[in-house]
């Protein structure tokens, strides 16, 4: 039962691989969007809102095909990202990338917006009586104390890129080694007579990683409460 | 020397004040809801005035008609909030050294050790602000603003949390600071006693509108 296949291994760490670069490259973004959404009153803030969101709502096939329509080879962004700077999503683990990195978005961007807007800014203020420049003020009170929500962010993101099945596949097909993460490789393997304990196998396996992810994340966020509270 | 001439409104509230002071301890006294607050606010920059002229030693920090507006943190005015606002992330050493790292100040061990003397705070150092005392912390905020070596030290109620033996317990450390520490003061409060301790001269606040300017006789004179 616990003898993992060539195959396996290679969806795994292809999984990981796609988990952990979606969330490192989301996450700068995640924050500047955060900040904005807990800090700043503009036009247009509720329609942001609204598509930060949407990936969590759309079914995961239309994400998918909307994301083959834009980044494909022919479409809009990806003739050009191809033809400009060389860069090709279509069919390619980055492409896996790209989609997990979009559909795990809503959930990396919520808990650093709390985190954001739960922070007292008479600190800030004091921050900047004591000759902080706003930059200043953001990297040396803002960042650190929202810092738990970003891990916990960062922690559902990864778990939620880990497990994305439908946008990927929609996007950038099933092919191993290239773009068969742990859940397609799940559904090749339960469409194959005596896949059922490899699958089974894989299964546990991401039951492991979500559990993992989900108590570091419940970790993050008692440390969020007590660093808030100055202990 | 403090030049305050503005007027700004607020809600149903309107502030209008108009003063200078050259002593060493300026007492802004009034009734809570005098605007008191909103006042060193302004001086602060973490409020703009609606229209009017905000100047410290010559230097404009504020002036509407000039469209002049010199943020907060370059404008080296320390502030003590009635609510400390120690950094909760910083231990006590850190939260002291922050002004100085933020002005990029060199080192002054020196300065540091008057501060931490004066203040009483040497065996806090280590400590986070969770676990300090009202009494504690109100130093320790006293004691971040003065090592950021501001022109002008803003005090807003520094006793106004803290119970009777607290108070009694903290004064002494403001009458040490405004004699020793040579740096001018804007102190706020509603309370006599704390400033006929205090303060060199007074700024009286009503509803918004200085009605008396002076000594501390002031205070007595109604």
């Amino acid at each position: 039962m616990f003898d993992i296949s060539p195959t396996e291994w290679t969806a795994i760490l292809l999984s990981l691989r796609v988990a952990i670069i979606a969330t490192l490259v989301a996450t700068p973004f995640g924050i500047a969007l955060a900040w904005l959404l807990a800090r700043r009153d503009f036009w247009g803030k509720s329609i942001l809102d609204a598509l930060v969101h949407l990936p969590l709502v759309l079914p995961p096939v239309v994400t998918g095909y909307l994301l083959l329509l834009t980044f494909g080879r022919r479409g809009l962004v990806g003739a050009w990202l191809a033809d400009n700077l060389g860069i090709v999503f279509a069919f390619r683990w980055t492409g896996a990338a790209l989609a997990c990195g979009i559909m795990s978005f809503p959930l990396l961007v919520r808990p650093i917006r709390l985190s954001i807007e739960a922070i007292d800014r008479r600190l800030e203020q004091a921050s900047s009586t004591l000759g902080a420049a706003p930059w200043q003020v953001f990297a040396t009170v803002t960042l650190p104390l929202a810092l738990p929500g970003i891990l916990a962010g960062m922690v559902l993101g990864f778990a939620k890129a880990i497990g994305e099945f439908g946008a990927t596949i929609t996007f950038v097909s099933n092919i191993p080694g290239e773009t068969q993460t742990i859940s397609s490789a799940i559904y090749s393997l339960i469409q194959t007579p005596d896949g059922d304990v490899a699958a089974l196998r894989l299964v546990a396996i991401s039951v492991v990683i979500a559990m993992a992810a989900l108590i570091g994340s419940e970790w993050f966020a008692r440390r969020a409460t007590k660093r808030l509270h100055g202990n | 020397m403090l030049r305050v001439d503005i007027t700004k409104q607020l809600g149903e509230f309107s502030l209008q004040a108009s003063f200078e002071s050259e002593g060493r301890v300026t007492g802004l006294f009034g009734a809570s809801g005098a605007g008191k607050t909103s006042l060193i606010n302004m001086i602060a920059g973490l409020l703009r005035p609606d229209r009017g002229i905000i100047a410290l030693d010559g230097e404009t920090l504020d002036d509407t008609s000039a469209g002049v507006h010199v943020p907060p943190h370059r404008r080296r005015i320390g502030y003590v909030f009635q609510d400390a606002r120690l950094f909760p992330h910083l231990n006590v050493r850190q939260n002291l050294d922050y002004g100085r790292r933020m002005n990029r100040l060199a080192a002054d061990p020196a300065q540091h050790t008057r501060v931490t003397d004066l203040l009483d705070i040497g065996p806090l150092l280590d400590r986070r602000p969770g676990q300090l005392s009202g009494g504690e912390r109100q130093r320790v905020a006293l004691g971040r603003a003065l090592l950021s070596k501001p022109r002008l030290l803003l005090l807003d109620e520094p006793l106004g949390s803290l119970d009777e033996g607290r108070k009694v317990e903290i004064l002494p450390y403001f009458v040490r600071l405004r004699d020793e520490a040579n740096v001018p003061m804007v102190y706020v409060s509603h309370d006599a006693a704390e400033m006929r301790q205090l303060a060199t001269q007074i700024v009286m606040l009503r509803n918004g509108r200085v009605t008396a300017l002076g000594g501390v006789k002031v205070l007595t004179g109604g």
